[in-house]
Order: structure tokens, then C-alpha cells, then sequence
């Protein structure tokens, strides 16, 4: 289901945690919601979900107007960040709850039952805990129990609020990994919110970057990262070295360079080359992360391949230049 | 709009309808009729009656034995929950449920019961009267029962907060050098003030308006050993409308000042707890 | 739970020698005074005095009092604790100190407000005298009475529990398509449970204790309008004192019952309130 959202404004007293957010999410999308605390992302997630009303804008869901639609015909799935499992119920009892609950003329048989929740236990691959309460659980098992009994109601849509933020950082990965082929296998449109930039990076389809109440930008992880929209996009999501009031075609501009996107050299190679001094190196990683302290007193943050570092064979305190490759983000003075 | 925020879960308009209805027939409109009787009797009326000798004797009796017998169960009460949160002993769990007896007895059942204790021929009672104390049929003998029934209050209260007191934050004043008694005076205390305080005032509020528990022991002599809630039934036996009312007024708003102390001490009491 | 206390063994006995000597003198001597004297003439005088006609008619009226007043109270305090603990709204705070004012007047005083209110020189009194209805001096008024007194109990207890349990698994309910009363009965009640257990029999208690609001609105009539605390008022005073305390001791024993209760209750909710600070943790 194909959800569009239309110049939504919340405000809680005198807080306005939406400020005329709009965004367009296609059918089987994953999408993230990424943002720090603050930025509206759980409050649009819950308008969506229905679960706060929005002060004005338009929500469509399939292109009608879902707003006076109460939340349990919304046919949304939501995952609480702290799952909100029944815990006075098995875990079984807790899939089939939004399957037991149905009006009586659309409910199905108890075997029916049975059966879908034996096949949601399959498929997030569980089991054998069908009879165990909630508190004998872990965390990372607590929170695929709550995934499945969103997912019992077959909805539409599937919501996700921090799924993974109370868990520990070897299970979020494995987590992250396993929602992503998850999704690639059900294709249910979804989106989760996140404040951890790694993860929206690695799972999603496309990207809503929010900013107290606003949506900074909206785009592919490729997009946001190499092309962000704004200086706020360009810090969320990665480190950044400024360069302030350069020259560039004539005018004077902030300069955003990734660190990855530097040469180093034992001599200079061009006339853009910095001379810097080595402060730290990190060699520890997939890539090297060296600090280094620019004649001009400014920090500067790179990142180079392992190769490369063995081959220049790089050592604290030695002074290095480093010359940029390209230009992340350029901020024009006006 | 009476919500603050528009809410998702339901059924608060009916909660809240019923909530009110049921408050407004049980508690408002029969708390509305004393005011509205009071407005019907002139001030000198009322005045006369509230500061009659027999009257004023009768507020003596009940606010003052509510005073003294609160004011003791805060060293006792404290005590008692000191012991109960930080020490061990046999049979702890036993004491530590009957510290809620007297909250859970019919006061007819204490009063009887301890107005047989202390009688001169009960036992308690005779081994007073051997050192010359009496200890039933006068204000003596309302202030021990009104000890008997405030004691939970303040044990009930002050007990948490001695729980919730961090050990690290006494082990580290020790090693500061802060001898027991030191500590005890400028870590302990201060926390526990507030619940000492939340304490004795809903022990007080409870047993100024105590009836059941004292009016066995006390004597009930007009003048000298009459409560002011016996009072009142004896001036609504005479058919005292107007006597009543106004008797019922002042220990009404004394209650409802004290209800504001309370909630300003439980106040108080929860911004130390925000603070630890 | 240990906490290493460095006052020297000689205080801390001193200490709890002196707690101890101080309850026994309030709580367990009384305690004990009511079953010495309801057994002083011996058991099979203890079964007859019980057996009185007046103080079945006693026991019976305290009965249906309570039958009436607390189920009465269950649905206010469910309905208070529904809208206080998952609701915010202007007033929050004048609602709770309502609910708590029967609890800080005296009962003479609740009994008081219902003679002005339907006694023959109170508001309603000519008007019922004219209907030939009596409330006062008559049951209802003692059941009406008990309501008042009693209706705060189920209310503080569930409101706290209530509150700690937060909104999460009801809107998660909501979302997977139940109704309000769906959600309250599958999710809310069977979490509150044991606080709704305690505080319904905290309530009876109360309500099946209470003596001086209904002392002032019942009459005292033989038979008719005493509850078991006004009968046991008249035994005592007509210096009848095994059987006074013999009808004491049932009281006594449901006060025992009480605490019991509350013990077990305070035990299973410990450990179900430990299983949900852990659950918040991961």
C-alpha cells in the first residue's frame, strides 16, 4: 500500500514537533526514518500509525484519506520500541491476539489460527517458545515475537519505532541484516524509525532525513550520504572536515569534505595540498582514520585504505599532506 | 477540551462521566449540604456554639491527644521503620505485616479491645495503676488509642523512603571520615524529613476525627473528657441541628488544611526523592 | 536485600528490643485481648453468643452492606483509575484530592452530611416523610454511608498501579484491531489484577468495619439497623464483654484475613513489578 502524507503539523503544548512535513512512500518501500531525539520522527510514525492526531495536513493510504479511519482499520502493523508484549500472555497467545479480537463474522477458526501462528513462529524462526512468557525471553527474541504478532493482522503497512534500540550492539546487527532480507522476501511497504545513521545506511531503501520537525532530505542512502541537501544531512550521516570562506569560482563558500575523500602524500601533489601533522592513527578496521593537525591549526579527520597505509608505511607525529579529491558539500556565503 | 491531548486509547469520556457522576451523588452533593446548612445559621450562632466551654473542651481534647499521640509515633513510628528497613531479626516478616493491623481493624474492635487493656482491671491497666498512672476513662487513655491507630500512617511512609536510601551514599560519607551519628544527622535525616512530615500529617488528620477507637476509653464527660465527634452525635440526638453544624464546620476545614499539608509534603517529599 | 550496618550489635538489639516492646504493647496486645476474651467463657459459649438472633441480624445487615458497597466501589475505582492513570486532564488534580476526602474527615462527620442530607429536618426530609420512604434510621442509609466512606479504597490502590504500568501494551492492542472493552479486559485487568485483589478486600474490610458514619445514621434499632460493629458497641455496653468480643473476633479475624492478602499480594506484585523494571531495561 502506497502512503502519502501531506504538510502534517503537530504541536504538543507549546512544542511543535511537525512542522508541514510531507513525504511519499511507494508500495513495498523500506524506508527510515532517521533524525536525533527530537526531530518528529516517532510523532510521524504514530500519526501514520494513527495512534496521535495530527493538528492539519492529509494522510492517504492507497491515495484515500486515512485520517478519519480509526487505528484498527488502518490495517497497520506497528512494532513498539520496547515491543509491549502482553506479558501476561504466552507467546503464542500474544501472535494470535490481533486474530482472537476480530469481529466475530470475520474471525477465523481457532485452527486457522493455530496455524498462522505456527507460521509466523517459522518464519522468524522461533518455534519453540510458543508456550514461554514473554519475561523468560531475550531481548533480540522479544522483539521478532513483536514483529510477528504485527504481522498476524497482515497489514498494509508495517511500522517500526526504534526496533532495535534496546539491544545490544552484536544483536542489532545480526537484526538489522535479518529485517532487511525479512523485507526483501515479504515486500510489505515498511517504515522504522532510527537515530543510528549506520543503520538506516545499511538497511533501507531510501532515506527521510528529519530535523526538528522538518524533513531535510529524502533520498536513496547513495544520495544522502554523497549528495546530502544540507549541512544538517551533510553531519548527521557520516563525519565531515570544514573548510571555512574559500574561494570557489569567485566567491566565498564552507567547503564539506568527507574524510575518505583525501589523498595523503609525502609531498605535495597540486596546489590544493595541505601540510598537516600527524596526531593519531587508527589502524584498526576496514579503513585507516588518521587525525591530523593542519599548519593553520585546524583538525582534520582522514580516512584512507589499508593498503595505502601499509604502502606509505605512516607514523604518529610525521608531518603528511593531504589533498582533497573532491567536494562533498559546498555552502555558499551569502 | 477537557484532554489535554488527543489520546488513542479509548473510553475516557465514560470513565470519566461515570467517575464524576459517582463523585458528584456520593461526595459532592452531601459534602455541599453542610456548607449550604452553614450558610443558614447566622455567625453569632455559630459562634456561640464553637467557642461554648464544652466545646472548646472538646476540641482540646480531640485536636490536642491527636497531637501528642502523632507526635510520638514519629520517634516511635520512625524507629519502628528503621528496624524494619535496615535490620534483620526472627520473625520480621510477621511484624513487618501487623504494623498494618490497626489500619485494617473496625475501630469499635480496638476500642473495645483497648479499653479493656487499660481499664484499671485489665492488664495493662492494673500494672499502671500499681505506679499510680491512670490509664482509661480520661485524655490519657484517648491518647494511647489514637497512638494505636496513627502508628501505620507514619511507619507506612517513612519505611520506603529509609529502603530507597542509597548504602554507597552512607559508605561514602564514612570514608569522608563522618562518624555514625554524623551521618545519621546530615545524610539520613534530611532525606527522611519530608516522609517524617507526610507522615504525621495524615496521622494527625486521621485521628483528630477518630470516633470508634477512643469514644470506649475515653470517659466521655462533658467538659473534661468529651470527644468533639461524640459531640456532635449528642448534639444531633438532641435534635441540635444548628449546634452540630457548626462543631462539624471547624473540624471540616481543620481537615481540609491539612489535607493541603499533606499534599504539599508528599510534594516536597517527591522533589528531595528527584534529587537523590 | 543486606545492608551492612556498622552500629555496633549492642544498638541494633537495643534498637529492635525497643520496637518490638513498643508493638507489642499497641498492636499485638489488643490483638490478643480480642481472642482471650471472646474464649474466656469457654468455645461453646463463644458459638452461642454468636448465634444471638440480634447478632445474626447484625452480621447479616454488615453482609449485605458490604455485597452492595463494594462491588459498587470496584466499577468507581476501575472507571477512577482508568481515566486518572492513562489520561491527562485539566482537573486531574482536584479529582484525586476528591476522591481522598472521605478519608481525611472524621466518619462522625460522613455520617453527618447524609442526616442533613435525608434526615426530617434535611433537605430531602419532608419530601421522603411525604413518600413514606426512610433512609435514615434504616438500612439504605447505612449502606449509602458505607459507600461513601469506603469508595476512595479500590481507587488508591489501582491508580498506582495503573500508572506504573504506562499505556504501551494497551495501544498495542489498540493497533492490532481491539476494542476498548477488548483491550481492558484482555490486557489491562489481567495486569492489575492483584492490586484490583488487595484493593477490593482492603474496601470489604472497611466497609464490613465501619462504626462511626453509620453509628450517626443508624438508629441503633435491635435487629434492624445495627451492623456488626454498632452490636458489638451494644454488647459492650451493656457489660455483655464475652460476647462483645466474641462478635469482635469474626472482625478481628477478617482483619487478619486482610493483612494475609495484602502480604501475598505485596509478595506476587514485588516480583512481577522487578519483571517489568527488566523488561524496560533490554
Amino acid at each position: 500500500m502506497s502512503i502519502e502524507v501531506s504538510n502534517i503539523v503537530k504541536t504538543f503544548g507549546s512544542f511543535k514537533a511537525l512542522d508541514g512535513v510531507s513525504l511519499s512512500v511507494e508500495t513495498g518501500e523500506l524506508i527510515a526514518l532517521l533524525g536525533p531525539s527530537g526531530s518528529g520522527k516517532t510523532t510521524l510514525l504514530r500519526i501514520i500509525a494513527g495512534l496521535e492526531t495530527a493538528d492539519s495536513g492529509e494522510i492517504l493510504f492507497y491515495g484515500e484519506d486515512a485520517r478519519d479511519k480509526k487505528i484498527k482499520d488502518r490495517q497497520v502493523g506497528f512494532v513498539f520500541q520496547h515491543y509491549a508484549l502482553f506479558r501476561h500472555m504466552t507467546v503464542f497467545d500474544n501472535i494470535a491476539f490481533g486474530l482472537r479480537v476480530k469481529p466475530k463474522h470475520i474471525r477465523p477458526s481457532e485452527d486457522k489460527i493455530k496455524a498462522k501462528v505456527n507460521e509466523l513462529l517459522h518464519l522468524i524462526q522461533l518455534d519453540w517458545v510458543g508456550s514461554r512468557y514473554p519475561s523468560q525471553l531475550s531481548g533480540g527474541q522479544r522483539q521478532r515475537i513483536a514483529l510477528a504478532r504485527a504481522l498476524a493482522i497482515e497489514p498494509k503497512v508495517l511500522l517500526l519505532d526504534e526496533p532495535f534500540g534496546s539491544l545490544d550492539a552484536q544483536v542489532r546487527k545480526e537484526l538489522r541484516q535479518w529485517l532487511r532480507r525479512f523485507h526483501d522476501d515479504l515486500h510489505i511497504t515498511s517504515l522504522f524509525v532510527t537515530h543510528d545513521q549506520e543503520e538506516a545506511l545499511e538497511v533501507a531503501d531510501r532515506i527521510v532525513v528529519m530535523n526538528k520537525g522538518k524533513v531535510e532530505q529524502v533520498g536513496t542512502p547513495q544520495e544522502v550520504y554523497h549528495k546530502p541537501a544540507s549541512v544538517f544531512v551533510l553531519n548527521f550521516l557520516g563525519n565531515v572536515n570544514i573548510f571555512k570562506s574559500r574561494m570557489v569560482d569567485g566567491k566565498l563558500a564552507n567547503l564539506y569534505i568527507r574524510p575518505h575523500q583525501f589523498d595523503i602524500a609525502r609531498k605535495p601533489q597540486g596546489d590544493n595540498a595541505i601540510k598537516a601533522n600527524i596526531k593519531y592513527l587508527n589502524p584498526a578496521g576496514s579503513s585507516v582514520k588518521i587525525d591530523l593537525l593542519s599548519e593553520s591549526g585546524n583538525p582534520l579527520q582522514v580516512e584512507i585504505p589499508q593498503q595505502l597505509f601499509v604502502q606509505l608505511q605512516l607514523v604518529k607525529g610525521e608531518d603528511v599532506f593531504v589533498c582533497p579529491k573532491d567536494i562533498t558539500f559546498c555552502e555558499y556565503e551569502i | 477540551m477537557l484532554l489535554k491531548q488527543k489520546s488513542n486509547l479509548p473510553g475516557f469520556h465514560l470513565a470519566l462521566g461515570y467517575t464524576v457522576l459517582y463523585l458528584s451523588l456520593i461526595v459532592l452533593i452531601p459534602l455541599s449540604m453542610l456548607f449550604i446548612k452553614t450558610s443558614t445559621i447566622s455567625f453569632s450562632d455559630f459562634w456561640n456554639v464553637v467557642t461554648a466551654p464544652r466545646t472548646l473542651a472538646a476540641y482540646r481534647l480531640s485536636f490536642g491527644a491527636a497531637f501528642i499521640a502523632s507526635v510520638i509515633n514519629i520517634f516511635f513510628g520512625f524507629l519502628i521503620a528503621w528496624v524494619l528497613a535496615r535490620y534483620r531479626f526472627p520473625g520480621k516478616k510477621i511484624v513487618d505485616a501487623l504494623i498494618d493491623f490497626p489500619f485494617a481493624l473496625p475501630t469499635a474492635v480496638a476500642g473495645i479491645a483497648l479499653t479493656t487493656l487499660y481499664a484499671p482491671n485489665g492488664i495493662i491497666g492494673h500494672a499502671l495503676s500499681q505506679i499510680g498512672i491512670k490509664a482509661a476513662y480520661n485524655s490519657l487513655g484517648v491518647v494511647l488509642a489514637l497512638m494505636f491507630i496513627g502508628l501505620p500512617f507514619i511507619v507506612r511512609t517513612v519505611e520506603p523512603v529509609l529502603q530507597e536510601i542509597d548504602p554507597e551514599i552512607e559508605e561514602a560519607a564514612s570514608s569522608l571520615g563522618a562518624g555514625r551519628f554524623e551521618i545519621f544527622r546530615r545524610v539520613i535525616f534530611p532525606t527522611v524529613l519530608p516522609s517524617l512530615v507526610t507522615g504525621f500529617s495524615l496521622a494527625f488528620a486521621r485521628t483528630i476525627g477518630e470516633y470508634g477507637s477512643v469514644v470506649f476509653i475515653a470517659g466521655n464527660m462533658p467538659g473534661k473528657t468529651e470527644i468533639a465527634p461524640l459531640l456532635i452525635i449528642t448534639k444531633l440526638e438532641e435534635f441540635d441541628y444548628t449546634g452540630a453544624t457548626s462543631i462539624a464546620l471547624v473540624m471540616l476545614i481543620v481537615s481540609f488544611i491539612l489535607l493541603a499539608l499533606t499534599n504539599w509534603a508528599q510534594w516536597w517529599a517527591s522533589k528531595k526523592v528527584g534529587l537523590s | 536485600m543486606s545492608n551492612s550496618r556498622t552500629e555496633s550489635p549492642l544498638v541494633r538489639w537495643l534498637l529492635i528490643g525497643i520496637a518490638l516492646f513498643y508493638l507489642g504493647l499497641f498492636i499485638f496486645m489488643p490483638l490478643f485481648i480480642v481472642f482471650s476474651t471472646a474464649l474466656e467463657k469457654g468455645i461453646a459459649f463463644y458459638f452461642q453468643s454468636l448465634g444471638d438472633p440480634d447478632t445474626i441480624a447484625a452480621i447479616k445487615l454488615t453482609l449485605i452492606t458490604a455485597l452492595i458497597a463494594v462491588p459498587l466501589n470496584l466499577i468507581f475505582g476501575i472507571a477512577a483509575s482508568w481515566a486518572i492513570a492513562k489520561f491527562d486532564f485539566h482537573g486531574k488534580n482536584l479529582l484525586l484530592t476528591l476522591i481522598d476526602v472521605p478519608l481525611s474527615i472524621s466518619p462522625v462527620i460522613s455520617g453527618f452530611i447524609f442526616v442533613l442530607l435525608f434526615g426530617l429536618q434535611g433537605v430531602f426530609g419532608h419530601w421522603l416523610r411525604a413518600h413514606d420512604i426512610r433512609i435514615i434510621f434504616a438500612p439504605t442509609a447505612i449502606i449509602i454511608a458505607t459507600i461513601f466512606v469506603t469508595f476512595p479504597m479500590v481507587a488508591r490502590e489501582l491508580i498506582p498501579v495503573m500508572k506504573a504500568q504506562g499505556s504501551d501494551e494497551e495501544e498495542a492492542a489498540i493497533t492490532l484491531g481491539a476494542s476498548g472493552w477488548k483491550t481492558f479486559w484482555y490486557v489491562t485487568l489481567p495486569n492489575i489484577k492483584w492490586g484490583l485483589l488487595y484493593g477490593v478486600i482492603l474496601c470489604n474490610a472497611r466497609a464490613m468495619g465501619e462504626f462511626g458514619a453509620v453509628s450517626v445514621v443508624s438508629g441503633h434499632i435491635r435487629g434492624f439497623t445495627n451492623t456488626l460493629p454498632l452490636q458489638i458497641e451494644i454488647l459492650y455496653n451493656d457489660y455483655d464483654f464475652t460476647a462483645a468480643f466474641a462478635a469482635a473476633s469474626l472482625l478481628a479475624f477478617l482483619a487478619l484475613f486482610t493483612l494475609v492478602i495484602k502480604s501475598l499480594v505485596e509478595f506476587r506484585y514485588q516480583a512481577e513489578l522487578e519483571a517489568v523494571h527488566k523488561n524496560k531495561a533490554h
